[in-house]
């Protein structure tokens, strides 16, 4: 018989109970916030909060919120909200020059995710009869280890693949016959372009679903997969600062992601003011981890731009659903699940000796990204042979995957040609139609 | 007895190329030879012209980057072989080529070489000692000043 929750109580618990759970799990939450992190509780007495002031989650609109430069502020151990000894692992999201962000997880943290990714596999049809391929990157990226201990949970027999080497990846889904795929949206429209490349037919696998994250995707993009697979697709939603992958999922009626709201609590503020928005209203996506113990954020900002639809799901889930996020509200760029600033390339650019005149171009070619840099040449570097153009190119290029981890086309081009707008250059030009 | 050269960086796009000739000409530059390595993305023009000064502030002032460098010039005979000879002589003295490029002599008689190479009072002591008549900028401008 086909399981269709993880936890049934906890993901169908009628509303007016699940509120009471969050209460009674924020004033805890908060009170260890106020004990154990100073610079939170420095935060609140600047508003004059105290733990007694949060009765409940009609309160939580007094918090203060944690922003992306709270976490550089408080690098690396400031956040930490147990004692090192306690913790059992970190986990890092990709940026760095300042932007790094680690995560830090006791025991209990490391269940309550994977118990959120493995909500995510049994809402994608998945049971311990299924064979999850984990293609997502293993290591400091949060989708590999998310998912795998999610895999275990459910008790499926996992395939912990990591990212590339495509050809052994689809040897094993051959071989194994699996029947579960994660991944990010664009490596797996990769692998469907393989196969068939390999004269294989989307009926030739044993694939059921696979569960993409980690990067915009559009309903075009989703369909693609679904054909070149033949599989059905779900979306999967986290970040590195609330645990990693799971935070909310699709069910099988796929209209939104159920957010594990005994975990987190959700709320669309807007951007500028910082008011709490109506459901149903565009704005920046807000997390309250509710009782993750050693990096547990009240309030972060995620600068997702996105909505919320707390009406009935005929899943039978009761817990509110996200629409897939539509933009960001800072200039950050997702590129093949890579979180991606402007500031990190002119860093390199700084460093290497160039001029900050760049143009960053975000394009989508057969479902999967592109990144080209575009830098302007000055007089003195100008030399005058290919062979030494390329070469600083090359260079350039090999500094940029250094610090952002995926590899950029770099061209070097003529002094003022990159456009300026009000004497600044234009700096970053999306192409991809990531928003239907 | 080098010959100054001008190399202009040129972005591979629509009118790229045009832009820089119709502003030489716009100067009155004269030029003697040309010569274009190109990649995907851009291509460096190398020009021999009558006033390399003139073309290079030219250049530079409308926001073209170019860079005056110095390349060997030879005359070769007329003859099949001659070329590969000369060529010999640079590798037999460990001299590397960067790169070449070869254009009709003033006097209509003859090809001259323009040869780009890391050490030109080198190249040219061996051509010469070779046989091979270095040529002047003023043979590759024939009696046009």
């Amino acid at each position: 018989m086909e399981q269709r929750y993880f936890n049934k109580e906890i993901e169908t618990m009628p509303r007016g109970e699940l509120s009471a759970l969050q209460s009674e799990k924020l004033r805890k939450q908060v009170r260890h916030v106020y004990d154990s992190v100073p610079y939170y509780r420095g935060l609140m007495d600047e508003k004059g909060l105290t733990p007694e002031d949060i009765g409940g989650i009609e309160d939580l609109h007094k918090l203060p919120f944690i922003s992306k430069s709270d976490l550089r502020e408080t690098y690396p151990y400031g956040m930490l909200a147990v004692p090192l000894s306690d913790c059992v692992r970190i986990q890092s999201t990709s940026g760095t020059t300042g932007k790094r962000v680690i995560a830090y997880y006791t025991q209990h943290d490391i269940d309550l995710w994977e118990e959120c990714c493995a909500r995510a596999i049994v809402a994608a049809g998945g049971s311990k009869d299924d064979v999850v391929q984990v293609c997502y990157g293993y290591g400091l990226f949060t989708g590999g280890p998310g998912l795998n201990g999610g895999s275990h949970k459910v008790g499926c027999l996992t395939l912990p693949m990591s990212s590339g080497n495509t050809d052994r990846q689809i040897q094993f889904m051959m071989d194994l016959k699996s029947t579960i795929i994660c991944c990010t949206p664009s490596y797996a429209a990769y692998i469907g372009e393989s196969l068939k490349e390999k004269g294989y037919k989307p009926e030739d696998n044993s694939l059921k679903a696979g569960i993409f994250g980690a990067e915009p995707w559009t309903e075009e993009m989703r369909r693609d997969i679904e054909k070149s697979l033949g599989i059905k697709a779900y979306d999967i939603y986290g970040l590195t600062e609330s645990s990693g992958p799971g935070v909310a999922f699709e069910c099988s009626e796929q209209k939104g992601m159920h957010i594990n709201e005994d975990h987190f609590i959700a709320e669309i503020i807007d951007p500028d003011t910082g008011e709490v928005l109506p459901d149903g209203e565009k704005g920046e996506l807000v997390f309250t981890s509710l009782d993750k113990e050693a990096f547990p954020l009240l309030r972060y900002r995620t600068r997702d731009i996105c909505v919320l639809d707390r009406t009935p799901c005929s899943c039978g889930r009761t817990h509110v659903r996200m629409a897939k996020p539509m933009g960001r509200s800072d200039d950050m760029l997702i590129i093949r699940g890579v979180n991606v600033f402007p500031s990190q390339i002119e860093t390199v650019l700084i460093n290497e000796g160039y001029a900050p005149n760049y143009r960053i171009e975000v394009d989508r070619v057969n479902n999967s990204d592109t990144l080209d840099v575009y830098v302007e040449l000055s007089p003195d570097q100008f030399t005058d042979t290919v062979g030494a153009i390329t070469a600083m190119e090359k260079k350039l290029s090999a500094a940029i995957t250094g610090i952002l981890g995926i590899h950029p086309a770099v061209h070097l081009v003529a002094p003022k040609s990159i456009e300026r707008s009000e004497g600044k250059a234009k700096r970053v030009v999306d192409k991809r139609k990531l928003h239907d | 007895m080098s010959i100054k050269q001008l190399s202009v960086f040129v972005e591979n796009k629509r009118g790229g190329l045009v832009a820089i000739t119709d502003l030489l000409a716009g100067h009155g530059i004269d030029m003697s030879a040309l010569s274009i390595a190109d990649t995907k993305d851009f291509g460096i023009l190398r020009l021999i012209v009558n006033d390399t000064e003139k073309a290079k502030d030219a250049l530079t002032a409308n926001g073209i980057l170019v860079k005056v460098t110095e390349v060997v010039g030879i005359e070769i005979p007329d003859k099949p072989g001659e070329l590969s000879r000369a060529l010999s002589v640079l590798d037999a003295e460990g001299i590397n080529v960067e790169y070449l490029y070869a254009f009709i002599s003033a006097s209509g008689k003859g090809a001259y070489v323009a040869i780009r190479v890391e050490d030109n009072v080198a190249a040219e002591s061996a051509l010469t000692s070779a046989g091979f008549r270095t040529v002047t900028e003023k043979d590759v401008r024939g009696n046009k000043d």
